[in-house]
């Protein structure tokens, strides 16, 4: 393995009872950058997570972290990364300045400089004022940058963190956005997992899709939006009776079948030539003597290309 | 580093943080004082009048104190589980730190509740009438061996906690083995009083045999009826009971230790 490559794996398989929950996976994460591992619940991102972090062993497939053998070298493996969980794995009565020393020394720092470090890191989480007091008085956000905190009390050159937004406010949300924003810029290689696609979209180098286990889709978010073909054309008539029209029009104009939403008297369609096809479109609905309220021309989110890849939505209802 | 001192040092930090969490508790501490202090109270006076008055009390204590001990354990269970619940064990699992640390530092830490429940006990069995009438060495002895038997029966609690799929499992597991093992033992009445099997059972019980030798130690005789039956584990109850806490930690620290690496949170 490479020196610049930080994380591979190939083939992990795993399964769980009847149910594999990874069902061969490769990944190989340059150093330095940020993998999104995106998919629905039950995809499969933490199952990869927890063999990377040598917290479960795969039944097949091998992997790397940092060049070590997560299977034939855990404690060297766990030298160089840092995790933190889909749950805020933090110690409730602990303050947040215990937790982090408390990481500090289990990581074989000694006293002083576990101390050090563990100030340093309350000061650039903003937890300064709280560090005294037990986590438990914290916010779910507080909770989640302490977390976060603890993945980097090493300053490992790996860092995993497995859906470090799910249950937080928009607020906390970006908060934490920010802070995986410095981690990159500090030449941290990230991994990260989310089942938000605006998340994976924002933050990863590179986005792996997985759904049962399986990789589905690989490539930079704007390779995965050009997969899914074009731009999105965007129309609202006046009139009931304009609707017709509309999917007439925009089925010569548009690459695909167009939706309609009756109620909202809206139709869609992808298109294949951008503004020019918005243009021909207003032309035609300006000779067919067509009302148009509003238009609009959209890149299409990594919400359509999940459910283009995988015929349905990234919540499973 | 070697794997001991690894596991010593990284232990060490780990019962701190148990320990901090004691004291930021304190109604977890009173669970494990207020409980024994209700049993002594309890078989003391209430079943005592019948049983035998003075003699009986003094017979009493030992059974309490191997009981309060063995019962701490469920503090095991319920910490470790706890930690496993809240993806802590997740964190651990994943630092470069010993394998055995975790489980030591919730086994030692328990073992200083333990320790500070033993000295509430000796407190409250001073006031009713029991008394150290061996040596001071043996009542050390004594102390020592109680100590380490529930340092033993913790060990079992934790492969128990890692076992247990929620709290609330942990928190019946931890203590539903327990009562059949106290109470088919010579802790609230002699063994001989029992009808055949199960009196077979009580005389080997590991717990008659602490609760034996903690009594010798101690210089507290039984009152009439309620005298050791005669046999090797009564004879030797001492050497039993020590044999017991070292099979007991010499088959159940490898397999908690085992259980807790290939552990899986929720």
């Amino acid at each position: 393995m490479s020196t610049d490559t930080a994380v591979r794996a190939e083939a992990l398989v795993k399964t769980f009872g009847s149910t594999r929950a990874l069902d061969g996976i490769d990944l190989e994460i340059p150093t330095g950058t940020v993998l999104g591992l995106l998919g629905p619940n039950g995809a499969g991102k933490t199952t990869a997570v927890r063999i990377l972090t040598t917290l479960l062993r795969p039944d097949s497939g091998r992997a790397w972290v940092a060049g070590h053998d997560v299977l034939a070298e855990p404690n060297k493996v766990r030298k160089a990364i840092g995790l933190s969980g889909q749950y805020a794995a933090v110690d409730e009565n602990l303050t947040g300045f215990e937790n982090l020393y408390m990481v500090g020394r289990l990581y074989g720092m000694n006293k002083p400089d576990a101390r050090a470090r563990a100030g340093e890191l309350i000061g650039r989480f903003r937890l300064t004022d709280a560090a005294a007091r037990p986590a438990k008085t914290y916010s779910g956000g507080m909770r989640r940058r302490l977390d976060l905190a603890g993945a980097l009390v090493a300053a490992p050159q790996v860092v995993l963190l497995d859906e470090p937004t799910t249950g937080l406010d928009p607020r906390g949300r970006l908060d934490t956005w920010e802070v995986i924003g410095e981690l990159v810029s500090d030449g941290t290689t990230v991994l990260l997992t989310t089942q938000y696609l605006e998340e994976a979209d924002r933050l990863a180098d590179t986005i792996l899709v997985i759904d049962h286990g399986k990789v589905i889709a690989s490539g930079t978010a704007d390779q995965l939006k050009g997969e899914v073909g074009g731009e999105r054309l965007d129309i609202v008539v006046a009139e009931d009776a304009e609707i017709a029209v509309a999917v007439r029009v925009l089925t010569e104009v548009g690459s695909a079948e167009p939706t309609v939403d009756e109620h909202g008297k809206r139709v869609q369609v992808l298109v294949d030539a951008g503004p020019k096809s918005l243009v021909e479109a207003l032309r035609r609905l300006d000779v067919d003597g067509v009302t148009v309220l509003d238009v609009g021309l959209h890149r299409p989110t990594l919400d359509d290309v999940f459910l283009s890849l995988t015929g349905h939505a990234t919540e499973e209802s | 580093m070697t794997v001991l001192t690894q596991g010593l040092r990284d232990g060490g930090i780990v019962a701190w943080r148990n320990l901090l969490n004691v004291r930021r508790n304190t109604e977890w501490l009173m669970a494990a004082v207020v409980q024994p202090i209700m049993f002594v109270l309890l078989f003391a006076y209430v079943f005592g009048g019948a049983l035998g008055g003075e003699e009986y009390r003094e017979f009493l204590i030992a059974g309490i104190f191997v009981q309060t001990i063995a019962f701490n354990s469920a503090f095991t269970v319920i910490g470790l589980c706890n930690d496993l619940q809240k993806g802590i064990i997740d964190r651990f699992r994943s630092l470069p730190m010993s394998r055995l640390a975790v489980l030591l530092g919730r086994t030692t830490s328990d073992l200083v509740v333990s320790s500070l429940a033993l000295l509430i006990m000796s407190l409250c069995g001073l006031l009713v009438g029991w008394r150290i009438r061996g040596s001071v060495l043996d009542a050390i002895l004594a102390y020592v061996l109680l100590l380490l038997f529930g340092f033993a029966m913790s060990w079992i609690g934790a492969l128990i906690g890692l076992s247990s799929p929620s709290i609330e499992v942990a928190q019946s597991a931890g203590l539903m083995w327990l009562f059949p093992l106290t109470f088919i033992s010579s802790a609230f009445v002699g063994a001989g009083t029992m009808p055949g099997p199960l009196r077979a059972v009580a005389e080997w019980n590991p717990f008659t045999a602490v609760i034996q030798a903690v009594r010798d130690l101690f210089g507290n005789e039984a009152p009439p009826g309620m005298a050791p039956s005669p046999g090797w584990p009564a004879d030797n109850a001492l050497l039993y009971a020590l044999l017991a806490s070292v099979v007991i930690m010499a088959v159940f620290i490898p397999l908690s230790v085992a259980k807790y690496r290939r552990v899986a949170s929720r």
